[in-house]
């Protein structure tokens, strides 16, 4: 039973990491139809902050990578995808490629290809025991950012006027702007949101594993890519729950496949994704809209 | 008010417009029509900012439209209805017209304004609260029709209105178009419904193979026996 629950909160916060991944790149695709995968690499900038800001308080520490990664996305959008933005999805996707790989080598000149080892804080390296179940503060932590900010970009969405103009554009761009939906601002909004995402994302990575290399985005952007995927392209929530399924479907490997194959669990659920795709192509919660529009 | 002179759009090496000229006067409705493929659309949005003109010009009030972005020239006061009617499907009809007045500069009188659409509209508050995708066509287009106005319009560009709806819908569209126009508000129809289009508007142009055919004030065209050959493509 306790080996039941252990692994149920291991789901729910890998889940809610995967989910985090998911959603900022849900995000830009929703209206720009760009799968951005170089939105791994501003995760990269915000674990790169939070080693290298080194020994300051908590919130400072917080507050500086979620700064420098919204920075990072905004700067990305202004300077990469902006001139590109009317092209082919083709063109959007392999520019994406090209910042991608352009922040990564840069990373490599700049910090070198070796990792550097960093904190967030010692608190939640922590855990704590109910029963005889050893929860860690960072589970907890991760579960619960993740819903609070889900909630919150819910709300953003349905109730201010800039939520829905977002809505609009990722429905329909083209109306949204003969109405007067200021483009540049949209999609600014749209990258500054998916910036913070990956701010976030970037302090429980690096928690989670004291680590931070060069290529340290290109792990999670696999796993956003193919929750979005599963989930449905175009749909945010269909990005969440995707998220939480693939989280969700990884612990499951772990717990059950026979110790000899547990090293290619990877294999397994990419194999399981592989076959839900076969069954159903436009994903399993795809919006009406997102099939509906060219 | 609006002048489009020697507009030519293309489309990779296809030309869909060629040579397109035409005014519009202020309080003025003008139809365009002829047939499928005569570059009618490809005008709009030409004027709209959707597609940049390889050639010619589009001035309104006289200020060049060219180069500007669809959401500055909708702040002028051009608001364009498209072909389909567009509507946000998964937002509500409240949603759908705020998103309406989003180019609008002056909010004092939203509310007014919100409140005479939804009389002139009256199932748009049955529905206010509903998503949008949920109206039947004719209903889209009452909601499509109400969101442009608040914006404040100074012009209307409607393409092809009535397309898809059933013949009591049609006449309520041209019914709006009329009262619209005795409110003051200048119109450009774009329609392949060439008769009825003549019938409520001051003025046509004829196109067809992305020119103008013909011209003139709906008698005009009407005593013209080339509309039926411009409509046909004959």
């Amino acid at each position: 039973m306790a080996n039941v629950i252990q692994n149920i909160i291991d789901a729910l916060a890998l889940g809610s990491l995967y989910a985090l991944f998911a959603l900022g790149v849900a995000l830009i695709f929703g209206i720009m139809r760009l799968v951005n995968f170089a939105h791994g690499e501003l995760i990269m900038v915000g674990a790169y902050t939070v080693v290298l800001v080194g020994d300051v308080p908590f919130v400072v520490k917080v507050a500086a990578t979620l700064v420098v990664a919204i920075a990072a996305a905004l700067l990305m959008e202004r300077v990469a995808m902006r001139p590109v933005r009317d092209s082919s999805p083709a063109t959007l996707l392999i520019t994406s490629f090209a910042v991608s790989y352009l922040l990564q080598n840069l990373a490599i000149t700049i910090f070198g290809s070796v990792p550097k080892s960093g904190q967030v804080s010692s608190f939640l390296s922590e855990s704590f025991n109910i029963g005889s179940v050893s929860i860690s503060k960072l589970d907890v932590a991760t579960v619960v950012v993740t819903l609070a900010l889900m909630a919150g970009l819910a709300l953003f969405l349905a109730r201010t006027p800039m939520g829905v103009q977002m809505r609009a554009a990722a429905e329909n761009f083209r109306m949204a702007r003969l109405l007067g939906v200021r483009a540049n601002r949209v999609i600014a909004m749209a990258f500054g949101i998916s910036g913070l995402l990956a701010g976030i994302s970037a302090i429980f990575l690096v928690a989670q594993t004291g680590t931070v290399s060069p290529v340290v985005g290109l792990s999670p952007v696999l796993f956003a890519f193919m929750a979005t995927v599963l989930g449905g392209l175009g749909s945010l929530y269909g990005a969440v729950i995707g998220g939480f399924l693939l989280g969700a479907a990884s612990v499951a490997l772990q717990a059950l496949l026979p110790l000899g194959i547990r090293g290619y669990r990877d294999a397994f659920l990419f194999g399981a994704v592989l076959a839900v795709l076969v069954l159903r192509p436009q994903g399993l919660f795809v919006p009406r809209t997102a099939v509906a529009r060219i | 008010m609006l002048k489009v002179e020697n507009l030519e759009v293309r489309y990779g090496r296809l030309a869909a417009v060629r040579n397109v000229s035409f005014e519009v006067g202020k309080g003025e409705f003008v139809g365009l029509i002829g047939p499928n493929g005569a570059g009618k659309t490809s005008t709009l949005a030409a004027i709209t900012g959707l597609v940049s003109p390889s050639a010619g010009s589009v001035t309104f009030d006289g200020e060049s439209l060219l180069g500007r972005s669809p959401e500055q020239i909708v702040r002028r006061g051009v608001s364009l209805i498209p072909e389909g009617r567009q509507i946000f499907g998964t937002l509500t009809v409240a949603e759908n017209l705020s998103l309406g007045s989003t180019a609008r500069s002056d909010r004092s009188t939203l509310a007014d304004d919100l409140e005479r659409e939804l009389e002139r509209f009256p199932i748009l508050r049955t529905y206010y609260d509903t998503p949008a995708g949920r109206l039947s066509g004719g209903e889209q287009q009452q909601l499509a029709i109400a969101r442009a106005l608040l914006g404040q319009p100074r012009m209307l560009l409607l393409d092809e209105p009535s397309l898809g709806l059933a013949p009591l819908m049609i006449d309520a569209v041209f019914e709006v178009l009329t009262h619209l126009r005795d409110e003051g508000v200048t119109i450009v129809l774009v329609e392949q419904n060439a008769a009825r289009t003549i019938e409520v508007a001051d003025r046509c142009y004829v196109l067809r193979s992305g020119e103008v055919a013909l011209t003139g004030s709906s008698d005009e065209i009407l005593a013209t026996a080339d509309v039926a050959a411009a409509y046909l493509g004959g």
